[in-house]
C-alpha cells in the first residue's frame, strides 16, 4: 500500500474516476500555482473499484472548485484545516463556464472569431445543461471531454 | 445603451410601447419624417438579404437619417480576415446605430460586446432574427387584435428557421398560446425551443401533416426551406417541396385564420392564395418597416 503523508491545509479530492485526476489538475489550473500536489491514481476503492485521489496543499480559499461540479458531481471534496477534515464541500454548478469546453456548432461565431473565449451558461440546473452563450448549442455533462 | 440580440431583450411592457410607437408612425408618418436628421445607420450584412436590409434602409430613410454599409462579406474587410470585434469598433466611429446580419450564430452578440453604438441583430445564422419577430408580433397584434389566447401553427423548416425560434421565444411570454409545429422529421424544431416550452408549462404538439391540424389554427406561420442552411444539396432538394399551401388546404382553415410568412417565399405558398383575405404576409412586410422605425428611435433614445 502506497502511503502519502497528511496535509496541513488544503483539499483532498476523493472518488475521482480512475485516470481522470490529471484532467482535474489541469482544469483547476494547479499547474499555474506553486501548491504541493499529490496525485494518487488507480487506488483501490470499495465503491468504485479503482479511483484517483488528489491532495492539494494550499490556502483553502485560493482555488475555485466550482468547475468540479460541472466535470463530475460525484467527486468528494474534503477541506483540510490544521491536518483535519474541517468541511465536506458541497459542489454547486457554476453559472458560467469559460474556456473549459468548446462549442462544436460549426455555425457558431466561436468557430471563426480569433481570441473569443468559449463561454457556456447554465440553462437547466436540474439536468446540468449548459448552452453556448453565443449560439445556444447544448452541452450536457456527458459531452465533456474528461 | 441598449442592443437588440433576442426578442426577449425587451419585456412585454417595453414591446407594447414599441408597438404603440410603430402604430403611431403608421398613422402619422409626417410627424417622424425628420426624427433622425443627421443620424447614420450602418447596415453590416455579411450574407445576402434583400428584404431585411432594404427594410432597415427604408426605416432609417423615412426617419430622415442616412444609411451606410455593405451587403456582402466579400465586399467588406471580413474578406481580408478582419474579426467582427474589430469591424464593429471601426463602424462605431462611422455610424450612430448598426444593424448586423451574419451567417455565424452569436456574431452580433460579439459585436454588441465591443460596440460603442447600439447593435441590432438582423439575423445570425439559424439562430435568432429578432426584428422579424417584432414584425410578426406587430402584425399579429394589429391584425388579430391581441397577443394572447390563440393557436398558432408553424410550418416548414423549423430546424434552421430562425424566425420560428425567435417567434416562439417571444410568444412564450404571452398567456394561453398553443403551438403546433408542423415539419418533416429532418427539420423538427430544436430541443432548446421545446425544452423552454416544457419549462414554462406551455402546450405544444409536433405533427407532420399540415392538413390534420389546419382547422384548429388561428394563424399559420409558413416558412421557406432555406437552401443556404443545408450542407448537402440532396437533402435540400428532397425537402424543399414538402409543404405547399394551396387553395385546397385553405378550404380546411378557419374563415379568419391569418397566414403569415417572413418572406421571401419560393413555392411553399401557391400564388393563388395571395388574393385570399386571410393572406397577411405582404402587409407583414409593411409592418416590418414601421417596427424597425420604432426600434431605431427607441435604441437611439429619440423622443418625438
Amino acid at each position: 500500500m502506497l502511503n502519502v503523508g497528511q496535509i496541513e491545509q488544503g483539499y483532498v479530492l476523493d472518488h475521482i474516476p480512475a485516470g481522470k485526476s490529471l484532467n482535474l489538475y489541469n482544469h483547476l489550473h494547479l499547474n499555474k500555482t506553486d501548491c504541493t500536489v499529490a496525485m494518487i491514481m488507480n487506488a483501490r476503492s470499495d465503491k468504485m473499484g479503482k479511483k484517483d485521489i488528489l491532495k492539494v496543499e494550499c490556502d483553502p480559499d485560493m482555488i475555485d472548485l466550482d468547475i468540479l461540479a460541472f466535470l463530475n458531481r460525484n467527486i468528494t471534496v474534503n477541506v483540510i484545516r490544521n491536518g483535519e477534515i474541517a468541511e465536506k464541500k458541497v459542489l454547486v454548478l457554476p453559472r458560467e463556464i469559460k474556456g473549459v469546453i468548446k462549442c462544436h456548432n460549426p455555425r457558431c461565431i466561436t468557430s471563426i472569431e480569433q481570441g473569443l473565449p468559449h463561454i457556456f451558461v447554465l440553462a437547466d440546473e436540474k439536468k446540468a445543461i449548459y448552452r453556448c452563450k453565443y449560439c445556444d448549442e447544448k452541452y450536457s455533462e456527458k459531452a465533456v471531454k474528461n | 445603451m441598449r442592443h437588440l440580440m433576442n426578442p426577449l431583450d425587451f419585456n412585454v411592457e417595453e414591446l407594447d410601447r414599441l408597438f404603440d410607437l410603430a402604430n403611431d408612425i403608421e398613422r402619422n408618418p409626417a410627424k417622424y419624417a425628420h426624427a433622425c436628421d443627421g443620424r447614420i445607420l450602418a447596415t453590416c450584412f455579411y450574407e445576402p438579404s434583400t428584404r431585411t436590409r432594404l427594410s432597415f434602409e427604408s426605416a432609417m430613410t423615412r426617419l430622415g437619417g442616412r444609411v451606410i454599409g455593405f451587403s456582402d462579406a466579400n465586399s467588406s474587410s471580413a474578406a481580408k480576415g478582419e474579426s467582427v470585434s474589430d469591424t464593429i469598433r471601426i463602424i462605431s466611429s462611422y455610424a450612430d446605430i448598426c444593424a448586423m446580419r451574419h451567417p455565424k450564430e452569436g456574431a452580433p452578440m460579439v459585436a454588441a460586446s465591443r460596440s460603442l453604438i447600439p447593435v441590432i441583430n438582423a439575423g445570425d445564422g439559424g439562430h435568432q432574427h429578432p426584428t422579424q419577430t417584432l414584425t410578426d408580433l406587430l402584425t399579429i397584434r394589429t391584425m388579430f387584435g391581441r397577443l394572447d389566447s390563440f393557436t398558432i401553427g408553424l410550418c416548414g423548416d423549423l430546424k434552421f428557421g430562425r424566425t420560428v425560434h425567435s417567434l416562439v421565444n417571444a410568444l412564450s411570454r404571452y398567456k394561453n398560446i398553443h403551438f403546433i409545429f408542423i415539419s418533416p422529421e429532418e427539420l423538427r424544431i430544436p430541443d432548446y425551443v421545446t425544452d423552454m416550452l416544457k419549462e414554462k408549462h406551455i402546450t405544444y404538439e409536433e405533427v407532420i401533416r399540415l392538413e390534420d391540424v389546419m382547422p384548429m389554427l388561428d394563424m399559420l406561420y409558413m416558412t421557406r426551406v432555406q437552401k443556404e442552411r443545408f450542407f448537402n444539396e440532396e437533402d435540400y432538394v428532397r425537402l424543399k417541396d414538402f409543404y405547399i399551401l394551396d387553395p385546397l388546404k385553405m378550404m380546411l382553415a378557419k374563415k379568419d385564420m391569418l397566414i403569415l410568412h417572413p418572406l421571401p417565399r419560393v413555392n411553399e405558398i401557391a400564388v393563388e392564395v395571395d388574393d385570399d383575405p386571410r393572406a397577411a404576409y405582404f402587409k407583414q412586410a409593411r409592418y416590418g418597416v414601421f417596427v424597425r422605425m420604432a426600434l431605431i428611435l427607441t435604441l437611439l433614445e429619440i423622443e418625438v
